[in-house]
C-alpha cells in the first residue's frame, strides 16, 4: 500500500456518520402530513361552497376545521420538511454528525409528531386561544417550547461540532428561522392560564397591543417559517440538484442580512385601517415595500443558478419543482409588497384575494419546493439508484400545477370582485349589494378553487405511490424521461 | 450633557445605527478583496458526493 492509499483510507475512516434514520422519519412524516393537511383544504373549500359539509355537528365545523388544514399544512407538513432537510443539510455541510446523535433526534421528532396530534386534536374538541397560526392552548404552547428547544440545541450542537471552517448559508437561514419563532412562539403565547389543570387561559395583552403583537407574530411565522427556512432548502437543494454552485454566493449573505433587517418591521400590514396607530401603518407599509427588492435579489440567485443548464427543467421534473417554487416565491413577494400598500390593501384585505396570495406562496412556492427537496431525499436516504418513475413526477408537476394555477386565478377574480361589491354604491348613496349577495357571487369561484385543491391533491398522492414504490426498491419500465439529445449534450 | 442624556440621545438614533450596520455587511459581502474566497463557499454542498442519487 502506498502512503497515498493510506492516507486516503485513514481519512474516510475519519468521515463523519451522518445520522440519517431521524431524517428518514421525517420525510415520511412530512409526506403523511402534506396528505391530511391538503384533504383538510380541500373538505373546508368545499364546505364554503356546500355548507351542508359542516354536516351540523361542532366538530366538523369550518370554524374548526380550518385551523386543522392551516395547522396541518404549516407545521406538520413544513415543519416536518424543515426539520428533516435542516438535519440533513447541516450534518453534510459541517462534515459532522447530528450533535445529541439518535436519543435527542428521536425526542425531537416525536415530540414534535406529539405536538401536533394534541393540536389537531384540541381544535377539533374546540380548545382554542383564537390566535391566527398560534391557536394552541397554552399546555400545547409549552410542550412545543421544550421540543424545540431541543430542535435548536441539536442544530446549534452540529453547528459547532463542525470540521468545515464556514457555515453554509442555508444554515443561516435555517438557524434565523429557528431562532426567530422561538421569540415569536414565545412572545405571542404570553397568557395567563385560568386554572392550573384546565385548558383555558387568557393572554396577557389586549386591545390593540394584542392586535399588534398577533401580526408581529403572524407575518414573521410567514416570513421565517414559511420563507427563510425553505430559502434554507433553495440554497442547498437547488445547487445539489443542478450540480453547480450558487449563482452568486455574496448576493445569498446580503439576502439573509436584508431579511432578517427588514421584515420584522411588517407586520402592520395586516392591521391596515384598523386602531392601529397611523405611524405604525405607515411603518409597515413601507418595510413590506423594502422587502420587494432582497426578496426579488433572493429569487434572481435562485434562479440564475441554473444559467447555462436551463435544458435541466425540461429534463429533470425534481429541478422543474424547485425552480417553479422560486418563480412563484418571485410572485408571491411581488403580489404582497403591493397588498400591503394601503390604497391596494383597502380593496383587498378581508377578501378572497388574501387567500389567493396566501395560496400561491403556500403551494406554489413551499409545497413545490418541499416536493423538490423530499423527491431529492427519497432516493438518496434509502440508497435507491433512482426514483421509481420520473415521468410520474412530471405528471405530478403538470396536475399540480395546473391545481394552483384554477386556485388563485378563482381567488384574484372572486377577491377582487368581493371587493369591488363591497364598496359599491348606488345614486342615493347606498350600498348596492348586501353582504349575502357578495357571497351568493362567489360560489362559484369557490367551486373552482376546491376542483383546483382535488387536482392537488391528486398530485400529492401520485408522489406517495413514487415514494412508496421507490423504498421498495422497484424501478418502473418506462421510456428513459430524458430525450437522447440531452443525454448526448450532456456526455 | 451628562453621560445619561447622551446615551439616551444616541440610543434614540437606532435606526441609523442598525441601517450602517447592515451597510458594513453589504460592503463586507462585495468588497472586491473578499470575492474570492466568498464565492468558493459556493462549492461546499457539491464537495461531498459520496451517496448521491447516480442519475
Ligand atoms: C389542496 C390544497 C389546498 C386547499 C384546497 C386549501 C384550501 C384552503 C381554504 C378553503 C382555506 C380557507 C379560506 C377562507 O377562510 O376563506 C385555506 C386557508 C389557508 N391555507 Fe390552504 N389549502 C390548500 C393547501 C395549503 C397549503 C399547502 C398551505 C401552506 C403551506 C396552506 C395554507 C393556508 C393558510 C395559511 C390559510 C389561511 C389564509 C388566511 O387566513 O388568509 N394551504 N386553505
Ligand atoms: C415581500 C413579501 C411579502 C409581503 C410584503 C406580503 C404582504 C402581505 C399582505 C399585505 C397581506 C394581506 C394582509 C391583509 O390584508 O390582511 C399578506 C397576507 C398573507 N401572506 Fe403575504 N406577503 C409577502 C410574501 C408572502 C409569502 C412568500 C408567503 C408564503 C406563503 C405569504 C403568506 C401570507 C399569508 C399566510 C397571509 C395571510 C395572513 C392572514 O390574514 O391570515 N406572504 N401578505
Amino acid at each position: 500500500m502506498t502512503q497515498a492509499t493510506m492516507a486516503h483510507g485513514a481519512q474516510r475512516a475519519a468521515a463523519p456518520v451522518y445520522y440519517e434514520d431521524v431524517i428518514k422519519k421525517f420525510v415520511l412524516a412530512a409526506t403523511f402530513w402534506g396528505i391530511v393537511g391538503f384533504l383538510a383544504g380541500v373538505y373546508i373549500a368545499f364546505q364554503l361552497a356546500y355548507p351542508v359539509l359542516n354536516l351540523g355537528l361542532e366538530w366538523t365545523s369550518f370554524g374548526r376545521l380550518r385551523p386543522v388544514h392551516t395547522s396541518a399544512v404549516i407545521f406538520a407538513f413544513g415543519g416536518n420538511v424543515l426539520i428533516g432537510t435542516s438535519f440533513y443539510v447541516v450534518q453534510r455541510t459541517c462534515r459532522a454528525s447530528l450533535f445529541g446523535g439518535r436519543g435527542l433526534a428521536n425526542f425531537i421528532f416525536w415530540g414534535y409528531q406529539l405536538f401536533i396530534v394534541l393540536a389537531a386534536l384540541s381544535y377539533v374538541l374546540g380548545y382554542t386561544d383564537g390566535k391566527e397560526y398560534a391557536e394552541p392552548e397554552w399546555i400545547v404552547d409549552l410542550w412545543l417550547t421544550i421540543v424545540w428547544v431541543a430542535y435548536i440545541t441539536a442544530f446549534v450542537g452540529t453547528l459547532l461540532k463542525r470540521e468545515e471552517p464556514h457555515i453554509y448559508v442555508a444554515n443561516w437561514f435555517y438557524l434565523g428561522f429557528m431562532v426567530t419563532v422561538a421569540m415569536l412562539h414565545l412572545g405571542n403565547n404570553l397568557a395567563v392560564p385560568v386554572s392550573l389543570f384546565g385548558m383555558k387561559s387568557y393572554g396577557l395583552f389586549s386591545g390593540v397591543q394584542d392586535a399588534l403583537i398577533q401580526w408581529w407574530y403572524g407575518h414573521n411565522a410567514v416570513g421565517f417559517f414559511l420563507t427563510a427556512g425553505f430559502l434554507g432548502i433553495m440554497y442547498y437543494f437547488i445547487p445539489k440538484r443542478a450540480n453547480r454552485p450558487v449563482y452568486s454566493y455574496r448576493l445569498s449573505i446580503v439576502h439573509f442580512w436584508a431579511l432578517i433587517f427588514l421584515y420584522i418591521w411588517a407586520g402592520p400590514h395586516h392591521l391596515h385601517y384598523t386602531a392601529l396607530p397611523d405611524w405604525a401603518q405607515t411603518l409597515g407599509m413601507t418595510f413590506s415595500v423594502m422587502l420587494w427588492m432582497p426578496s426579488w435579489g433572493g429569487m434572481i440567485n435562485g434562479l440564475m443558478t441554473l444559467s447555462g443548464a436551463w435544458d435541466k427543467l425540461r429534463t429533470d421534473p425534481v429541478m422543474r419543482f424547485l425552480v417553479t417554487a422560486v418563480a412563484f416565491y418571485g410572485m408571491a413577494t411581488f403580489e404582497g409588497p403591493m397588498m400591503s400598500i394601503k390604497s391596494v390593501n383597502s380593496l383587498s384585505h378581508y377578501t378572497d384575494w388574501t387567500v389567493g396570495h396566501v395560496h400561491s406562496g403556500a403551494l406554489g412556492w413551499v409545497a413545490f419546493i418541499s416536493f423538490g427537496a423530499l423527491y431529492y431525499l427519497v432516493p438518496v436516504l434509502w440508497k435507491r439508484k433512482s426514483l421509481y418513475s420520473m415521468r410520474l413526477v412530471s405528471l405530478h408537476f403538470w396536475i399540480a400545477t395546473l391545481g394552483i394555477l384554477l386556485y388563485i386565478t378563482a381567488m384574484w377574480i372572486s377577491g377582487i370582485m368581493q371587493g369591488l361589491m363591497w364598496r359599491a354604491y348606488d345614486e342615493y348613496g347606498f350600498l348596492q349589494y348586501s353582504f349575502i349577495e357578495t357571497v351568493e357571487a362567489m360560489h362559484p369561484y369557490y367551486v373552482i378553487r376546491g376542483i383546483g385543491g382535488v387536482l392537488f391533491l391528486a398530485g400529492a398522492l401520485v408522489m406517495v405511490y413514487n415514494f412508496f414504490r421507490t423504498i421498495r426498491g422497484d424501478v418502473r419500465k418506462e421510456a428513459p424521461y430524458e430525450t437522447t439529445a440531452a443525454v448526448a449534450a450532456r456526455g | 450633557m451628562d453621560l445619561q442624556a447622551l446615551s439616551e440621545f444616541f440610543r434614540s438614533l437606532w435606526g441609523l445605527w442598525l441601517m450602517i450596520l447592515f451597510l458594513g455587511i453589504v460592503a463586507y459581502a462585495f468588497w472586491p478583496r473578499n470575492k474570492d474566497r466568498l464565492e468558493r463557499y459556493g462549492d461546499m454542498p457539491l464537495r461531498d458526493d459520496d451517496d448521491e442519487e447516480r442519475r
